[in-house]
């Protein structure tokens, strides 16, 4: 359970963003093997205060192969609509099966496509 | 960077006439700039002694380039010295004052080039500027210099000559060096484009305005070229000429325009596909999937470009840039793309961000379309245009400047990708043996369609030099077309024979391991004979030789029998036609020996084969006498025993029995005495062979027969000691 890929704008707080996204790892297990419905959770929401301290909000998302993409914004940004995060987590989801595509990826390895770089940092530009 | 002439001259430009930038250009490239724009001290010192200064001037030469200052010759140095040792034959003073005026191209003597180099003055300039087609603008123009623009056009045009398109890759132009100090700051990774600026400059004075901007245009699509964009700024440094005029200037802009399409391939581009490299590739992707039409798996492809020993990360980039609709598969043009990106980065370009224009597969599928019919030989107007002359008389200038290029160390590289991508996968020593054979081949001194089709059509000389030529084009397509074939079939055999050598090896080693087989049982003889002795009887048995080694397993006893019965048969039958009373004597002895055998076998069935080898060796004896014809079969009986491992061509069929006497012995009783000569021969060449075979059978008894015992030993022995701890462990 190790992140493939972790990129942070603005504020380069690499560090707490890994511990976040770890603890956030947590929930999300927690949706799915809850979830006996559906198999797919296209989007699990986490809304909400995670430390009294902190203000920002963390957002899952899982694929059918149980690969987990975690967002965390800053609650300070004017709340981010729900279609919006959810366009986010499909433009995700389609750049990493475009990783995916590719033959010399072995699924496990850290991604370094640069073609999902760019994607990502354009999204984020975009948020931000 | 230095700024060259620029400096020298103290703010003052210099402005070449076409004349003298296409004998610069030549001569740039006789002293085999490398890329990073810097010319081999030794060559311009050959050049600048054969120019036939005294040394002291040349030093002044040096000098005033700059060329002291920087440590090395950059084009601008270059060209500025060209310049001044002209004046200096002229017999002007070296100044840099005397280079602003016009000059006569500087005379060199003992130059490989010097023909060509003096025939270039008698070009006239308008058919230069008329015909040049660039190819492409290489530069990909950010600069909104109007002025710039049309230089690269009209440099471009002027590419189109043989001459430049060698050097393109070393030459900046020299103007550059004056211009933008970032120029050579940059990494030259393409080398392309430094000629046309050079040309632009030299073009010089040419306005440009009205086609500057469709140039740029043109030019921003060219993202691999971003050092142009520096280069084209220098130009803009030097005085324009005004010889060149508007209309010859649209005029070029609209030939290149048109040409810039069907000159696709001849750019230095290099991520622009050739004609040969697109067979290639398209032969390989027929290696791989035979439909054309079809994709290539992600696997296969995998596969296949990891033969490139490119690293993964690279690898995977390269996926990503050429796999434009992410389906996990290459269609033609993609894995063209692909292929051409690995070449490249073979042969050291570093890979794009993006994949650059021309590899895309919508250029690339127009591409493949249109390079066809400009074969055809009628190119687009612009080099109809051309003079033929020029044509002829720079193709021996070609020729020379292939030959030139064909040193470049780099050649052999895209054969080595090629051959790594190869489906067998050589071993690299292999292939790169191989490859040289074919490269030695082709460097000899051929038209450049050999060397192009050695297939590093990455060198940027080559691809505009090759295409630059029209109208000796279609001959010489003719002869690539066919030349593309043998590069391919040479490949092909020399991967057919690095294929045969690594199928060779594996044979020899098969071979080898057969052979070291039979000869490991003799050192252990006493070991399990399972397999070996399989093997052996095997061969024996093909062979019918003698030189079994191993053990024998018991179910060859079942062969022997009937064997013995056919021996058993085939003897008495030899026997009674050779003489009844030894046929006689023979069949007793057969039938004796059988009965006793069938005695020994009854008594000794405990023993296992020791008391029938015994028994026999036993019969043995008392037939000495009655069967001295027989006698050359004791020896070998006696050999039988189990001590013996000799083998005895003449062994009999007697021992073997032994293992399986009961069946045979009421065979011999048959009625032995309706043979014919005929078939006695036939039955001695059969019992012979069958002597042998039951020679090997006893001795593989015989070694069995030493199993058991000591067997047996051991087996007492690990009684006896149980039997010792026993009241041990009851205390």
């Amino acid at each position: 359970n190790y992140p493939l890929y972790i990129r942070s704008i603005p504020t380069e707080n690499e560090l707490k963003f890994h511990y976040t996204v770890h603890t956030s790892l947590d929930v999300v297990e927690e949706k799915i093997s809850a979830v006996g419905k559906a198999l797919v959770d296209q989007r699990e929401l986490y809304l909400g205060l995670l430390y009294p301290t902190e203000d920002y909000k963390v957002y899952g998302y899982v694929t059918n192969s149980k690969v987990k993409f975690v967002i965390v914004v800053d609650s300070s940004n004017t709340a981010l609509r729900d279609n919006e995060i959810r366009s986010m987590f499909r433009k995700l989801h389609n750049s990493y099966t475009d990783v995916m595509c590719n033959p010399f990826y072995n699924p496990g390895d850290p991604i370094q496509s640069k073609a999902f770089d760019n994607m990502v940092s354009a999204m984020m530009v975009q948020v931000c | 960077m230095e700024q060259g002439p620029g400096t020298v001259s103290g703010g003052g430009f210099i402005s070449l006439s076409e004349n003298e930038q296409r004998c610069y250009s030549d001569l740039y490239t006789l002293c085999q700039a490398d890329s990073s724009g810097k010319l081999a001290a030794s060559k311009v010192g050959e050049l600048f002694r054969a120019s036939q200064l005294p040394a002291d001037t040349l030093h002044q030469v040096t000098e005033l380039c700059g060329a002291k200052r920087l440590g090395y010759f950059g084009t601008g140095q270059f060209y500025v010295a060209l310049k001044l040792l002209a004046a200096a034959q002229s017999g002007f003073p070296v100044r840099l004052e005397s280079i602003k005026s016009e000059m006569p191209l500087p005379r060199f003597v003992g130059m490989k080039n010097d023909a060509e180099v003096l025939r270039y003055p008698n070009h006239s300039q308008n058919t230069e500027s008329q015909g040049y087609q660039l190819g492409k603008p290489p530069m990909t123009v950010a600069r909104p210099s109007l002025d710039r623009d049309a230089l690269k056009r009209t440099e471009s045009l002027g590419d189109k000559q043989e001459t430049r398109s060698p050097p393109p890759s070393p030459l900046r132009s020299p103007p550059n060096s004056p211009s933008s100090s970032s120029n050579q700051d940059r990494p030259l990774s393409y080398s392309y484009g430094k000629e046309w600026s050079s040309t632009e400059q030299l073009t010089g004075g040419e306005t440009r305005h009205p086609a500057a901007s469709e140039m740029s245009s043109y030019e921003s699509k060219h993202l691999s070229r971003p050092l142009l964009q520096q280069e084209v700024s220098s130009p803009s440094n030097y005085g324009s000429k005004s010889s060149l005029t508007h209309s010859s200037v649209t005029r070029a802009l609209s030939v290149e325009r048109s040409a810039e399409e069907g000159s696709a391939d001849y750019h230095d581009d290099p991520w622009r596909i050739t004609e040969e490299q697109r067979d290639y590739y398209t032969m390989q992707f027929k290696s791989l999937q035979p439909d054309l039409n079809s994709l290539i798996s992600g696997s296969v492809a995998k596969n296949f470009f990891t033969k490139s020993k490119l690293s993964i990360p690279e690898l995977s980039h390269i996926w990503e840039l050429s796999d434009v609709d992410c389906d996990g598969a290459l269609t033609l043009l993609e894995f063209s793309a692909a292929f051409h990106l690995i070449v490249a980065r073979k042969n050291g370009y570093s890979l794009p961000e993006k994949l650059p224009q021309t590899l895309q597969p919508g250029f690339l599928q127009r591409d493949a379309v249109s390079p066809k019919t400009k074969r055809d030989g009628t190119f687009l107007g612009s080099y109809s245009e051309l003079v033929p002359s020029n044509q002829q008389q720079k193709e021996p200038a070609y020729s020379e400047q292939w030959e030139v290029i064909s040193e470049l160390p780099r050649t052999p590289e895209p054969l080595i990708v090629f051959e790594d991508d190869s489906r067998t996968a050589p071993q690299e020593t292999n292939t790169v043996e191989s490859i040289q054979l074919p490269l030695s081949d082709k460097s000899t001194p051929k038209q450049e369609p050999r060397i192009d089709n050695s297939m590093s059509a990455f060198s940027p000389k080559r691809n505009p030099a090759f295409k630059d030529t029209s109208a000796e084009h279609t001959p010489l397509e003719n002869t690539p077309a066919a030349k593309t074939d043998p590069p391919p079939e040479l490949e092909h055999q020399v991967k057919s024979r690095t294929r045969q050598r690594s199928y060779s090896s594996t044979s020899i080693d098969d071979a080898m391991k057969k052979v070291e087989e039979p000869p490991a049982p003799p050192p252990r003889p006493q070991k399990t004979h399972s397999r070996a002795s399989s093997l052996d009887l095997n061969k024996i048995f093909q062979q019918s030789s003698q030189g079994f080694k191993g053990g024998w397993l018991p179910p060859p006893a079942i062969p022997p029998r009937p064997l013995a019965a056919q021996i058993l048969h085939f003897v008495s039958s030899t026997e009674t036609t050779s003489a009844q009373k030894s046929v006689q004597k023979i069949n007793f002895a057969d039938f004796s020996k059988f009965s006793e055998e069938e005695e020994n076998a009854a008594k000794n069935d405990a023993q296992g084969q020791l008391g029938k080898a015994a028994g026999s060796s036993e019969e043995s004896s008392p037939l000495k006498d009655i069967l001295p014809a027989q006698r050359p079969q004791k020896p070998s009986r006696r050999k039988c025993r189990p001590e013996s491992q000799n083998l005895d061509s003449q062994e009999t069929t007697l021992p073997l029995p032994p293992p399986s006497s009961s069946a045979p012995g009421t065979k011999p009783h048959l009625p032995v005495q309706k043979q014919s000569s005929r078939q006695k021969r036939a039955i001695q060449t059969a019992i012979r062979k069958n002597k042998e075979a039951n020679a090997v059978l006893a001795r593989l008894n015989s070694e069995l027969q030493q199993q058991l015992k000591d067997a047996h030993l051991d087996r007492i022995a690990l009684e006896t000691q149980l039997e010792q701890l026993r009241p041990v462990s009851y205390l």
